[in-house]
């Protein structure tokens, strides 16, 4: 059990460090940074805002993780978002109950995962290829759903998804943790997670050894398309109004990002969905920390892409058997020790 | 039955006969980008209903942000014989052919909202707003509005490197140069987008001692001061109060804004480009006066004196 423990550590250390690393350089630029306050009844400073404003690319991560732990990839997530913040707007403003509201975008979530999967499990597309499809139309679905208006609401329900507190904590932070341990529960206490794993690393040989494969894939693209749509309703609760143009706009693209930071491979097979959320999170902790900086907005993109260059560096395999090389590895790291060798 | 369906034709022939002489003085054909913002939907509803106003028969071809479809546009247009064509032009290049066909076949051509890199003599006027001007009269609100008190100030960019943020940035700039009282603090992008606007507005309250040093925002656009109205009253603090709110385009949301003493100021980038076109076009018909090359519209401040509700109804229906 101690050496699951530690094994498992093992995993997240290069995420772990690279996030202390990251707070640590941000509060010395920015002395206020770790400093937290009760406030109106909840925890109020800059690490609960990193939580609270990373809760979309954390959803879309974990997703993602398990859609690329198939071998897949998701590219619709942000237009899914739009299409399931646009739902939830017209939806509330229409006169459906919050739970109702809620019912419904789950479902348009679950439709479009169910979409994806059949492209890619059935019709044998290229996920890259498959997901395109409704990354480009989504959006101007989620247009023809708002009137390409901003569709604004001011149901209470709906608001306290995505600036209520719970316990002291934002709702949208209460949401990606429970929703992320539940998902990790779910792959890890079963056989799912080797299942997918299986898939990733040999489609074929996974289907004739007695895989469902295709119910899994399509399973992988519904769960996507799930976080997409939670995601989409806190984005769109969070700012009262549902904007179709620009809700998850580009977010594909951090979640891939978040994953690849938290260490899974493009290429399928293995996944830590603990790993993905640490690295969304990093990903976010660069943002704010760019923002709390006082930089010129014109250096954001340049100083967040050097420091992700960099924590990919730390985990290249090259790097790390050069570093196991100047440190002695402990017995818990046999293969890096191999490779020193 | 024969006689009276007889009858009926005639007299709806008799209607549209009559309808299109009275109309026929002048037949527009507008080439229109798309409806990508509310915005351009408004500016759409709007030349729509400046046409109908001025009994004039607009032909309406959406180009859904495509240059070669606005060509083609322009081209039809050229070939019904329009008296005039309108123009909102999605990029600035590679208009020469196109324009030189209009100006062959004596058709004027007005510029809506965005100009291009053709010679001046290729189109009749331009109807733009002057970007700069919208900056300063909102930095002018505030010099107006803070008289000479201390004051810090936050800046909400648009997207960096767009002519809008860097021209509403400058002429803000400009307004508040000499003034040592107003100083701007922060300045960082919020991408014209409410979720952005929220997010950069809530690490400018952290990192300015909790909003307490902060006596003002001045955002590019409305959507990005609806976002950061809402961090900062999530940060206790009262905007409109605490922290003046001014922001430019006024779209109906920032009116509410308004009447509920949220907001302080919006500066008007008006979607009404049509109407004075259509005055430069009435004159040049009239007599031949050619306008000037760029007519300028009209940067007009919006406080909370003015009746926000009444103006948000207004707008309401204009599909922002």
């Amino acid at each position: 059990m101690i050496s699951d423990v530690r094994l498992y550590l093992n995993r997240l250390l290069p995420q772990l460090i690279a996030l202390c690393v990251i707070v640590a350089a941000v509060s010395l630029v920015f002395p206020g940074f770790l400093s937290l306050e009760i406030q109106n009844g909840r925890l109020y400073g800059s690490l609960v805002d990193i939580l609270n404003r990373g809760a979309p690319v954390v959803l879309l991560a974990i997703g993602m993780t398990v859609v690329i732990a198939t071998k897949g990839i998701d590219l619709s997530v942000g237009a899914v978002m739009a299409i399931c913040g646009a739902t939830a707007a017209a939806s509330i403003t229409s006169g459906h109950s919050l739970a109702a509201t809620l019912l419904i975008t789950l479902c348009v979530g679950v439709l479009c995962g169910i979409w994806n999967g059949l492209l890619v499990a059935v019709l044998d597309i290229q996920p890259i290829i498959a997901t395109l499809v409704l990354m480009v139309a989504g959006r101007g679905i989620a247009q023809l759903i708002t009137e390409g208006a901003i569709l604004t609401f001011n149901d209470p329900g709906l608001i306290f998804v995505g600036s209520g507190s719970f316990a002291g904590l934002p709702m949208p932070v209460v949401i990606w943790l429970v929703f992320g341990a539940l998902v990790a529960a779910l792959v890890r206490r079963t056989a799912l997670g080797m299942l997918i794993e299986a898939i990733g690393i040999n489609r074929r040989a996974s289907t004739l050894s007695g895989v469902l494969t295709p119910v899994l894939l399509v399973a992988a693209y519904v769960l996507s398309g799930v976080c997409a749509a939670i995601a989409g309703i806190i984005a769109a609760a969070d700012i009262r109004g549902a904007d179709a143009n620009n809700a998850g706009l580009w977010l594909e693209l951090d979640a891939i990002l978040a994953v690849v930071v938290g260490g899974t491979s493009l290429l399928g097979g293995r996944f830590s969905i603990a790993a993905s959320v640490l690295g969304a999170i990093i990903i976010q902790a660069i943002n704010t920390g760019i923002l709390l900086s006082g930089f010129p907005p014109e250096f954001n993109l340049i100083i967040k892409a050097g420091i992700i260059v960099f924590i990919l560096v730390l985990q290249a395999p090259r790097f790390r058997t050069a570093f196991a090389f100047l440190v002695p590895a402990r017995g818990a790291r046999k293969p890096t020790e191999r490779a020193a060798k | 039955m024969e006689i009276a369906k007889a009858l009926a034709s005639a007299t709806i022939l008799a209607a549209c006969t009559f309808g299109s002489a009275s109309a026929a003085e002048l037949v527009v054909g507008f080439s229109q980008i798309g409806s990508e913002s509310g915005w351009r939907a408004a500016e759409t509803t709007l030349t729509k209903q400046q046409a109908e106003q001025r009994g004039i028969d607009l032909k309406f071809a959406d180009a859904q942000q495509k240059q070669e479809n606005q060509i083609k546009a322009v081209r039809s247009f050229i070939a019904q014989g329009v008296n005039a064509i309108l123009l909102a032009p999605v990029v600035a290049t590679g208009w020469d052919e196109v324009l030189q066909e209009a100006k062959d076949a004596e058709i004027p051509v007005v510029l809506l909202d965005r100009t291009v890199d053709s010679s001046k003599d290729l189109y009749l006027t331009a109807v733009t707003s002057d970007l700069v001007h919208e900056g300063s009269v909102a930095g002018k609100w505030l010099v107006d509005t803070t008289a000479g008190k201390p004051c810090n100030v936050v800046e909400l960019q648009g997207t960096t490197g767009s002519s809008p943020a860097i021209d509403r940035k400058k002429g803000f700039e400009q307004a508040l140069s000499g003034h040592d009282n107003l100083k701007i603090v922060r300045s960082q992008t919020g991408d014209f987008t409410r979720t952005k606007g929220k997010e950069v507005m809530e690490s400018f309250l952290k990192a300015e001692d909790g909003g307490k040093n902060i006596c003002a925002l001045y955002a590019h656009n409305d959507d990005m001061a609806v976002g950061a109205i809402q961090a900062i009253k999530e940060a206790g603090l009262k905007p409109g109060k605490d922290i003046l709110v001014v922001s430019i385009d006024a779209v109906p949301d920032i009116f509410q804004a308004m009447a509920a003493g949220e907001a302080n100021a919006t500066v008007e980038l008006t979607p009404n480009m049509a109407g004075p076109a259509f005055d430069a076009l009435a004159a040049f018909q009239k007599d031949g006066t050619a306008p000037p090359k760029w007519i300028q519209t009209e940067s007009k401040l919006y406080t909370q004196a003015d009746e926000p509700l009444k103006v948000y109804e207004e707008k309401k229906g204009l599909g922002y």
